[in-house]
């Protein structure tokens, strides 16, 4: 008997070394195949190599899937399979009520148990009463699958996580072919390690067909509001990347990526790092400051100069980042936000670099500030990042975060002829040259290559004077210069989109928010419109400057709620430069919000105006 | 690279030269647009970057393109620019502060990359442009604003510093030897990879004479020891007295012996004695203490990029770019699934 199930969040436990992230990649997979649609986040360990068995060891991988459009990998998991002690008690408290437990009993050994900070078997001494526990010995199953392949025991243990990932192929119908055909191709040179994992996964299929304690089994079925085309699986690091490849591409400007290692950034050097036939040049840098240095160098020498940091790494590079606003230099920065101040919690998301994007230079410094609202929109942004910068002469700062980093889900791939041209002018000379003379309509200056010949020309960190470059202290210029670099950012409101209203076009209640909460916002919404209410949504991905018709928006609205990851840094914007009612809905936990508590939040706020 | 050929005034832009009067940046500035001429570096193809002080106004003096960026971070920018494109001529202008203070994270790791840089370091043992605070090259009990009672910091030496760091050419001159100065900058804008040049600067305001020991008239004649390939290292009056190499105490000594002196040669070979002459006063070296050949960092970069291109059979399209890795197609009303390929 199958049981249908709209959608189901599933969360794979276990220790580094049990091939958590894999079988999570694996499932995904399948489900894409299945036709679902679906939302993943990896959790790893902030430790390289925690001891075995501990909770700082625990790296886990969460997957919703549904029938339907979805935007987040879940609230809470209803499905837990842990392989050892750590990883169930690192995450029960995360578990959904009633929820399903699967062990790896194998690993429920005293021992274990101690490090984990068990005092006795949480599998046998009652203290997990109202979940669903299925007790599982999955590695000596797994051994004894294998018993015939000429392998050692400790090979055989590594093929546990693939026999796990059999019994929830079953208890969730996935289809087996998509990771047996990936496993084949993987293992292409070494066969007997190819059959092992097979055999795993077969194995742990069969074994939850036959054995009776498996007594639900789910269907999922395909989702059937996905847009009909091409799909792959995307997450926010590599959308931002495929994105300024894409673009730099379509403008004709070659693509200078250079970094200085930092989580949870690094992952874009390493994708970009590996993109080198694509003419891609990276350069990892011996600190923050060169990184964006060498990108401005880049920049100015023809390429397109880009830099990804988190917001540590943003501090450094903002004296410099004024330099390029100075110079008027193309220049992409990608924070990919992390919980600070300080060092914070590096392997954690937030939000809370808003304000330091837009402020965080010495003196008046304006650039764009934009920023992605799910892994999709990610190559967007950074697409139209690239545009701007070349075609405004102007820094942009681009704000991801550690959730939406590694959040991954379906990518509707993007034909390549149907990607908007990018126009980029490259002054050649033509009379007599001035460095800083305009471009009327965008306020740029001419983008000169050196190597032009008589166009030689000098610029630099010191105040220009208006068209001829030249330096100057007259009071009355620097006033000039200030007024039109922001003139300058603010038109670039011509080439962005309007904000859209999801809902009614006015009324009581809109839900501003930016950046990767976009996921949590339209679930925590759609739950209160399907008891009744009334509620309209926004996002903004662009913060500076921001949509032109934001301010005749919010104008039609009573209250603005405003859900952010920090302390109402996007409220005190908005408060700053509208006459809104703002409410703002903070969260700085490290996490993302959740769908749930979007939906309290509102209907906290619709009673009241029921109250009222 | 050649072009018509530039005569080296025609390498002064339109702009008024504003160091302080007896600044010896001034001769450096002629040395270098001279150097040029020799070297017959088209206008358009140099880009000159510095950092921030007295001596980084320098781009704002030269009609070629040039960049007046942030304090110390020139070897950077000037390292992007190398990597957007290797075909131009790049050189940074710094001075102790700026390339050996704020900046000297980014200097070493320019001269362990080896890029294609021309690094022209004016060390005048003080802070110029804030008007006179001791700098990393200041000797100790240099009394400046900042340190009335004498500096206690040990000096940094530029030279050492650079051979340490893995430049592959390494130079010293003095402002006021203008023809040596000169004949050093046209080595290194013919050397491929970082060349990294000291010169002595007089700072005539806050640290006047602080080279007098070799630039004064006895000091010149009695002090200066000419590093000249295939050359003996001697000095003093007459080339009365030579370097040598002392065996039980494993060190350079001077002598008398004019025969037993060492003859000198920057490729390499002597690298050891390299670093001994650079530390060293007494006497004082100066020419080339290193200049050997190894692989820019931008060939390599491109070398890279071409080599996997070669492999995988040229630029690939930006739809196998979004293609890589499982497909899967989403048909019609969205539930019928399917693999692509």
């Amino acid at each position: 008997m199958k049981e249908a199930k709209r959608e189901v969040v599933i969360r794979f436990a276990g220790d580094s070394g049990d091939g958590i992230q894999l079988a999570g990649t694996k499932f995904t997979e399948a489900s894409a195949f299945a036709g679902n649609d679906f939302s993943t986040f990896p959790d790893y360990p902030a430790e390289i190599r925690a001891p075995a068995g501990t909770i700082a060891g625990v790296s886990a991988f969460q997957i919703r899937i549904a029938d339907h459009d979805i935007h987040t990998p879940g609230d809470q998991p209803e499905v837990l399979v842990v392989m050892n002690p750590a990883a169930l008690k690192k995450n029960l408290l995360d578990l959904a009520k009633g929820g399903i437990i699967i062990a790896n009993t194998y690993e429920f050994t005293p021992r274990n148990l101690k490090k984990a900070g068990f005092d006795s078997n949480p599998l046998e001494d009652g203290s997990l009463e109202g979940y669903r526990v299925i007790a599982v010995d999955i590695t000596s199953m797994t051994r004894e699958a294998l018993k015939d392949l000429p392998l050692d025991t400790r090979s055989k243990d590594r093929c546990k996580n693939f026999f796990a990932l059999g019994i929830c192929y079953w208890m969730f119908t996935r289809p087996l072919e998509p990771t047996i055909n990936w496993i084949r191709k993987k293992f292409a040179n070494r066969p007997e390690i190819a059959e092992a994992n097979v055999k795993a996964l077969k194995s742990g299929y069969n074994f939850a067909d036959i054995s009776e304690i498996f007594d639900a089994r789910y269907e999922i079925r395909g989702a059937t509001d996905l847009e009909p085309g091409e799909y792959r699986v995307v997450n926010g690091n590599h959308s931002l990347a495929m994105g300024l490849i894409a673009a730099c591409e379509k403008a004709g400007v070659s693509l200078c990526y250079c970094s200085y290692p930092i989580t949870p950034a690094s992952d874009i050097l390493h994708f970009l790092a590996s993109m080198k036939n694509y003419g891609v040049i990276t350069f990892q840098a011996e600190d923050e400051i060169a990184a964006v240095c060498a990108a401005i160098g880049a920049s100015y020498a023809g390429s397109m100069g880009v830099c990804g940091t988190s917001g540590p790494g943003l501090a450094l590079k903002m004296e410099a980042i004024g330099l390029a606003v100075m110079a008027e230099l193309p220049l992409i920065v990608i924070d990919v936000q992390r919980a600070g101040p300080s060092t914070g919690m590096p392997t954690k998301m937030e939000q809370s670099d808003l304000l330091q994007a837009l402020f965080g230079r010495n003196g008046e410094a304006p650039v764009v500030v934009i920023a992605p609202s799910s892994p999709s929109n990610a190559f967007d942004i950074a697409y139209k990042a690239v545009e701007i910068a070349l075609r405004y002469m102007v820094p942009v700062i681009i704000l991801s975060d550690g959730y939406l980093a590694n959040n991954a889900e379906p990518w509707l791939i993007p034909r390549e002829d149907t990607l908007p041209d990018i126009k980029v002018e490259t002054f050649e000379g033509n009379g007599k040259f001035y460095p800083y003379i305009r471009d009327e309509k965008t306020l740029a200056r001419p983008r000169v290559i050196p190597g032009t010949p008589g166009l030689e020309h000098r610029i630099g960190g010191l105040e220009k004077e208006d068209i001829t470059g030249n330096i100057s202290y007259d009071p009355l210029n620097h006033e000039k210069m200030v007024r039109l670099r922001a003139e300058k950012v603010e038109r670039v409101q011509d080439i962005i989109p309007p904000i859209e209203v999801d809902g009614e076009d006015e009324g009581d209640l809109l839900v501003l928010g930016w950046g990767s909460s976009e996921g949590a916002i339209i679930g925590g919404v759609n739950m209160v419109r399907r008891e009744g209410y009334t509620v309209s949504r926004a996002h903004l991905n662009y913060l500076n400057p921001f949509p032109p018709n934001l301010k005749e928006l919010l104008s039609r609205f009573k209250r603005v709620l405003i859900p952010e990851n920090n302390r109402g840094q996007l409220s005190l914007l908005i408060k700053g430069n509208f006459n809104a009612n703002v409410v703002t809905y903070s969260k700085v936990q490290g996490k993302p919000f959740f769908r749930m508590e979007i939906y309290r939040k509102l209907k906290e706020l619709l009673n009241e105006e029921c109250a009222g | 690279m050649k072009s018509a050929q530039v005569k080296w005034k025609e390498y002064a832009s339109d702009q008024e030269v504003r160091w302080c009067p007896g600044c010896g940046d001034y001769a450096i500035l002629k040395a270098v647009q001279q150097a040029f001429a020799d070297l017959g570096l088209s206008k358009e193809k140099v880009v000159i970057v510095s950092g921030i002080g007295c001596s980084s106004r320098f781009p704002y003096y030269m009609a070629t393109y040039g960049f007046h960026t942030i304090h110390g971070r020139a070897p950077a920018i000037a390292t992007g620019v190398k990597l957007a494109n290797p075909e131009l001529s790049v050189w940074v202008i710094t001075g102790d502060g700026d390339g050996l203070s704020i900046g000297g994270n980014h200097l070493l790791h320019a001269c362990r990359r080896n890029v294609d840089l021309k690094v022209i370091l004016f060390n005048n043992r003080i802070y110029g442009l804030t008007k006179g605070q001791y700098s990393p090259t200041s000797v100790v009990g240099t009394k400046s604003k900042s340190s009335p009672f004498g500096s206690i910091d040990s000096p940094i030496n530029p030279i050492l510093f650079a051979l340490s760091a893995g430049a592959s050419f390494v130079a010293r001159s003095v402002d006021i030897f203008q023809k040596h100065l000169k004949s050093m900058l046209v080595e290194a804008g013919r050397h491929k990879g970082l060349a990294f040049i000291e010169v002595y600067q007089n700072c005539i305001i806050f640290n006047d004479g602080t080279f007098s020991d070799v630039t004064s008239k006895e000091g010149k004649r009695k002090r200066v020891l000419w590093l000249e390939d295939d050359y003996p290292l001697t000095f003093d009056e007459d080339d009365s007295k030579a370097l040598t190499f002392d065996s039980d105490l494993m060190d350079l000594k001077v002598t008398d012996d004019k025969d037993k002196a060492l003859v000198w040669n920057s490729d390499g070979r002597y690298d050891i004695f390299a670093y001994k002459l650079a530390q060293i006063d007494n006497p004082t070296a100066f020419g080339i203490f290193r200049k050997i050949c190894r692989p820019t960092y931008e060939e390599l970069v491109r070398e890279q990029i071409f080599a996997l291109q070669k492999r995988k059979g040229g630029k690939p399209t930006l739809s196998e770019l979004f293609n890589s890795g499982e497909r899967w197609r989403v048909l019609g009303d969205g539930v019928i699934k399917k693999l692509v390929r």
